[in-house]
């Protein structure tokens, strides 16, 4: 009687066995890769298929032999696109450096001056972070149509620049600078403004890098605050722009086109996802939500 | 120490007030709005103090139809969106090899316009005179019938929202929990491995109670977020919610403030409020259970 254990097969089966459940992992994850990519493809094969070729396919066809630039050439000529764009790009720029100079000041005071009443101030700070938008944005829309600040860029603008999140995130960063360099400037006579601009942002210039991508991704993304404030084409951004265009724009069912828009909307955020992707998906695992 | 005390808050003073003015003073004057009754905006005069608004909005057949939605939305995502996470989070932290690479193609959906992209969502279930739609063919293939998802029978309608919803969320949730994934000490699986447990028995027994701070804390923001859906269904249905059958409480909101429908914040206030009460009950009925089963 042969008692002997054939390790070899035991082996074997094991190793079966994980190169199974192995495959079935990679299956399973590539199978959610696209998932999440097949949208941005078929976006952009949409995008470069002209309107009878689209519109003759009964069944979609995944790819395309004749390419074609038009409805790009489309979207900047029959809609204001540029125009959508332009304003996007004011209002993103204009209402991340407003919040920067904000959110800098207010955390450079929690973090190194003494005042009476910082505690509880910064608890108020802290709790306004519950705050949902949606509770405020009623009053701040009767506000701003009350100074007649619809269809202004200042209207867009005021009400999006505060960001608690974010003062929370640079305080804490700002705290962890020794208090060493702090004396130290002192002794040198440099004023705190000075110690500030010189010493704590170049230091923490990663973090502030970081609050300016996401900030940069939440003013691309805004549509709610946008719509209800501007009804003036000429006012629009691209998220209320591609509404717009969807709903009266390029004619009637011109997909293609509407798809090179989107596509041309969504380029400038993932370039700036593939430049700093470390950085934004950093930034927000340290406890950002969207919106 | 008084001049001190000034030129602090001289560097505070943008901030608080942009804060005051846009969230302390809009926080208390939409209580104030919700009691008003009668409210004018043209004239802002009101004829009463009550709870008329309140009264109003629970009579209205399009709020409840957005709040029946918008629970729908929550109960159906909320877990599905949570569990896939976990699945692909577990997966993806077990392999080695590609493993930034679609780390990074997950978190894609996170930067991206999310009324841009549901234009795609949209076309890829739409039902037109030229085309069924890529979804339909799929279901064809399969020996289904077609069926129009965006302009058709309600469920179909739910369906995509809810597809488009978890596409949305699950970047944020991914990340999160591969992050928490990656912080477990790892002489508790070396521990287990030299006691021959077997991996289910290792995930249920070490890596669920070791995560599950985490995982409560994406079901809270998942309940909150998903409370407060709105772009997801603009994009697939457009402006006109209410048409389409596919408001949420949120979109109702906006569209008692603005719009067709607009011109009414007392209404609008009423609703948030609603609204609002209904999200801290969740989350406090989240808490209560977290405490029996979360392991801090």
């Amino acid at each position: 009687m042969d008692k002997r254990i054939d390790y070899a097969k035991i082996e074997k089966s094991a190793n079966a066995k994980e190169t199974t459940r192995k495959a079935v992992i990679y299956v399973m994850l590539t199978v959610w890769a696209v998932m999440v990519l097949f949208p941005f493809y078929w976006m952009l094969l949409t995008s470069v298929k002209s309107y009878s070729a689209y519109n003759s396919e009964y069944i979609p066809q995944f790819f395309t032999l004749s390419p074609t630039i038009q409805n790009y050439i489309d979207v900047f000529t029959s809609v204001p696109l540029a125009d959508y764009l332009f304003n996007t790009l004011v209002f993103t720029v204009a209402t991340t450096a407003i919040m920067l100079v904000v959110t800098v000041l207010a955390a450079f005071a929690f973090a190194r001056l003494d005042f009476r009443g910082k505690n509880i101030v910064f608890t108020i700070f802290l709790s306004l972070m519950m705050i949902p938008s949606e509770l405020v944005v009623i009053t701040n829309f009767v506000t701003i149509t009350n100074l007649d600040l619809r269809n202004t860029f200042m209207g867009l603008i005021l009400p999006s620049v505060t960001s608690v999140f974010y003062i929370y995130l640079l305080r804490e960063n700002f705290a962890q600078i020794p208090d060493e360099l702090y004396y130290a400037a002192k002794v040198d006579g440099t004023s705190d403004l000075k110690y500030l601009l010189k010493v704590l942002i170049p230091i923490c210039k990663p973090t502030i890098i970081t609050i300016t991508i996401l900030k940069v991704i939440e003013c691309w993304n805004s549509y709610v605050w946008p719509r209800l404030i501007t009804d003036d084409a000429a006012y629009f951004l691209v998220s209320n722009g591609i509404q717009e265009i969807r709903e009266n724009g390029l004619g009637r069912e011109n997909i293609p086109a509407m798809m090179a828009a989107v596509v041309v909307i969504s380029v400038p955020l993932i370039v700036l996802f593939l430049i700093f992707h470390k950085k934004i998906m950093a930034g927000v695992s340290r406890g950002g939500t969207k919106g | 120490m008084n001049n001190k005390n000034r030129k602090a808050w001289l560097y505070l003073l943008p901030a608080v007030l942009f804060l005051g003015f846009f969230m302390v003073y809009p926080l208390i004057d939409v209580f104030i709005y919700s009691f008003e009754e009668g409210y004018n905006s043209a004239s802002q005069t009101f004829y009463g103090v009550g709870l008329y608004n309140y009264r109003y909005i629970l009579r209205d057949p399009y709020f409840l139809q957005a709040v029946k939605n918008t629970f729908i939305l929550v109960m159906i995502t909320v877990p599905i969106s949570t569990c896939l996470a976990l699945l692909i989070s577990v997966g993806l932290s077990s392999i080695k090899a590609v493993k930034n690479l679609y780390q990074t193609i997950y978190f894609l959906p996170y930067v991206t316009n999310t009324l841009a992209v549901g234009l795609v969502f949209m076309i890829l279930f739409k039902q037109t005179p030229y085309t069924d739609g890529l979804a339909n063919l799929i279901i064809n293939f399969f020996g289904g019938s077609s069926v129009d998802f965006i302009g058709g029978p309600y469920w179909a309608k739910m369906f995509v929202l809810c597809f488009y919803t978890v596409w949305v969320v699950m970047p944020f949730k991914i990340l999160i929990l591969t992050s928490a994934l990656a912080s477990v000490n790892q002489d508790y699986y070396n521990a287990a491995k030299v006691d021959g447990t077997s991996r289910i028995r290792t995930f249920t027994r070490i890596t669920l109670p070791m995560i599950s701070p985490t995982i409560f804390y994406l079901v809270i923001t998942g309940f909150i977020g998903a409370f407060k859906a709105y772009s997801d269904a603009v994009a697939l249905f457009g402006t006109d919610l209410n048409a389409a059958e596919m408001n949420t409480i949120v979109g109702y909101v906006y569209d008692m403030l603005y719009g067709n429908s607009g011109g009414y914040p007392s209404y609008a206030s009423a609703a948030a409020i609603i609204l609002f009460a209904i999200v801290l009950t969740i989350t406090c009925i989240n808490l209560l259970i977290s405490r029996k089963h979360v392991h801090y």
